[in-house]
């Protein structure tokens, strides 16, 4: 029995076969592209422009209102220092954003990481190295709880990371009795927490290596996303979870690599916030959830998972480093801050839609 | 394209049975594909032909029955273990990730690393080889009216979507390509090119699976017809042996067929 292409003409097949002789304009439009809808298409395409221009916006116009001043490498290097801790955070908040996921523990992770650093440092009289890697070992811990309340659970991690976050939250009250290490004890006895709150020069510029460190670790996991078959993989999951699977990536096994990940980074940022304030306080850092949010948010960065860069995250908290700074070097009082930053948020994600809407 | 039948089949079944409770979703069912042909399965909801493509893409491990591939037996647990032996599903709901771009998508879960300490240690992706590859594919597949490889997969239309999902399994599927509706969610024009671009994958030499419900489609490329009906094969039948009535008849019931007078 042998088969052929030439299959008998059938009058039911016809109706189909002139589809081939269809005009080849489907649904198309005299339509030049305008000026406002080429520079859509750009900020479509590259997302982290967007950001950008507003950085550098706001560097001009307050580098004219406030002056020279604000220029100076010693300004531009404090405003680094500034947003470092919401940088590093915010790498680790940008992971679990790509996922389609949301981190709310974060804050609470560090917080807790830099508590058990101290203590196991100061109060069990272990190496300052060896502190600093129980203290990351926590972070990895924490972040492996959420990982698995949303992978084996199936918590949204909304749910998951608010419950986690007043878990982290207590237990770090309670494990520091709610007492700070005060920085003279820790120079003392363990400097090696404190490192990474050291400055080098360069040109004038005060940078501590705690800036060097988020610097690093953008680049670290820039070059992990987008470089590795691992990178892809977080993308594909947030993008199109179902779609993942069926391309045979085990999405859960990414999701919880993410949020150990992620905790790790937390954990690292714990020694950074030693080396910013030099003390260990269980109150510090309280802010730093949401600021880590807004600045993946400004960044570019989609809600919706599967879009957006590492570095817009950078840029981001350099935007609302650069606002606060600006804002009040130029004398305005510290709520307006807070209200410009809301108002950033807004327009970033306003923004993020109408780039969306019309450029598929 | 001629077909030899009296070869062995690329991929078959013998006596397959899975039962859920008390219904049986798969009823001693035999299944054979050649090498070489296009098989279209068809069958009214609920006959069972889901149940069939998920034995044999590994979504599904029958309680009884053997799955012969090039005539030895094989068992998947996993869609994964039945692609690592070259059998390549394109699911209906086009499994590719719209923000990634078209080589990404080619290559998703199955990346190529950077030879030497660059892909070994630092696990660094080979992007100019995949995009190389991807190319070379996509132009055999003649779907090179895409312009740029690297472009995200949410710029093309569904049928080029369709495309880039079956490039991918032209790219892996060393035995047997399953499509699952490929063209049900496709406007009449797209559904010709995804049709041309089947006929084109079989041409290659890759015997493909096509389950659809669209008759003239299937009269169209199919060299043979699988027919199920209550969880096993009533028949199967050639476009030129029977009409796409009968064939709708035999389907629902209306009309019996002597299995010794069906093709093959």
């Amino acid at each position: 029995m042998s088969s052929t292409d030439t299959k008998p003409s059938s009058p039911v097949l016809e109706h189909d076969k002139v589809a081939d002789q269809a005009q080849t304009y489907v649904a198309s439009f005299e339509h030049r592209a305008t000026l406002l809808e080429r520079f859509k298409k750009f900020l479509h395409h590259y997302p982290v422009a967007a950001p950008s221009i507003v950085l550098i916006l706001a560097i001009v116009a307050f580098s004219m209102i406030i002056g020279g001043r604000f220029l100076h490498p010693f300004n531009l290097s404090l405003i680094l220092q500034q947003v470092t801790i919401i940088g590093v955070i915010g790498v680790a908040q940008t992971l679990i954003i790509l996922t389609a996921g949301i981190d709310l523990s974060v804050g609470a992770i560090m917080v807790l990481s830099s508590v058990v650093m101290g203590r196991m440092a100061m109060d069990y009289g272990f190496e300052a190295w060896l502190a600093l890697l129980i203290g990351i070992g926590v972070g990895a811990v924490t972040g492996f709880i959420n990982g698995l309340l949303i992978t084996r659970m199936k918590l949204p991690p909304f749910i998951a990371t608010l419950g986690s976050w007043n878990v982290f939250f207590a237990l770090n009250l309670w494990y520091s009795k709610s007492e700070t290490i005060r920085s003279q004890d820790i120079s003392a006895a363990a400097p090696l927490l404190q490192w990474l709150g050291e400055t080098v020069n360069v040109f004038g510029a005060r940078l501590t290596y705690g800036s060097l460190l988020m610097l690093a670790l953008f680049f670290v996991i820039w070059y992990a996303l987008n470089w590795t078959s691992w990178g892809r993989h977080v993308y594909a999951t947030g993008d199109d979870p179902v779609a993942a699977k069926l391309a045979g990536i085990r999405t859960d096994r990414i999701l919880l690599s993410v949020y150990i990940l992620a905790g790790v980074v937390c954990a690292i940022g714990a020694w950074v916030l030693i080396g910013r304030i030099g003390s260990v306080s269980p109150q510090a850092g309280y802010t730093t959830n949401l600021d880590s949010i807004t600045a993946v948010v400004i960044g570019g960065c989609s809600l919706f998972g599967g879009r957006g860069s590492i570095y817009g995250t950078l840029i981001g908290a350099l935007v609302v480093g650069v606002f606060r700074n600006g804002l009040a070097l130029a004398g305005v009082d510290v709520l307006w801050q807070e209200f410009t930053v809301g108002i950033l948020i807004i327009v970033a994600v306003g923004v993020d839609q109408w780039i969306r809407r019309g450029t598929a | 394209m001629t077909v030899d039948y009296n070869q062995t089949p690329v991929l078959q079944t013998k006596n397959l049975v899975k039962r859920y409770g008390s219904v049986t979703a798969i009823d001693h069912a035999d299944f054979e594909l050649y090498p070489g042909e296009i098989l279209a399965v068809i069958g009214d909801n609920g006959a069972g032909k889901s149940s069939l493509i998920k034995a044999l893409s590994g979504a599904l491990t029958p309680d009884e029955g053997e799955i012969f591939l090039d005539g030895k037996p094989v068992h998947f647990n996993s869609p994964m273990e039945a692609r690592a032996l070259g059998i390549e599903t394109v699911y209906q709901n086009l499994a590719v990730s719209p923000a990634l771009n078209i080589a990404d998508n080619l290559f998703l879960g199955r990346e190529l690393r950077k030879p030497g300490i660059l892909g070994s240690v630092f696990r660094m992706l080979d992007k100019k080889e995949m995009e190389k590859r991807a190319r070379e594919k996509m132009a055999e597949l003649g779907l090179m009216t895409i312009q740029n490889i690297s472009q995200a997969v949410e710029s093309l239309s569904g049928g080029q979507r369709q495309g880039v999902a079956v490039a991918r399994s032209a790219l892996f599927g060393s035995k047997v390509v399953i499509m699952d509706e490929p063209t049900a969610a496709l406007g009449v024009k797209e559904s010709r090119r995804v049709l041309n671009l089947i006929k084109e994958v079989r041409d290659r030499g890759l015997p493909i699976i096509l389950i659809s419900h669209n008759m003239p489609h299937v009269f169209e490329v199919a060299d043979r017809i699988h027919i199920h009906r209550l969880g096993k094969r009533t028949a199967v039948v050639t476009p030129e042996s029977h009409s796409m009535s009968d064939a709708v008849a035999i389907m629902t019931g209306a009309m019996e067929v002597d299995e010794s007078e069906s093709a093959a």
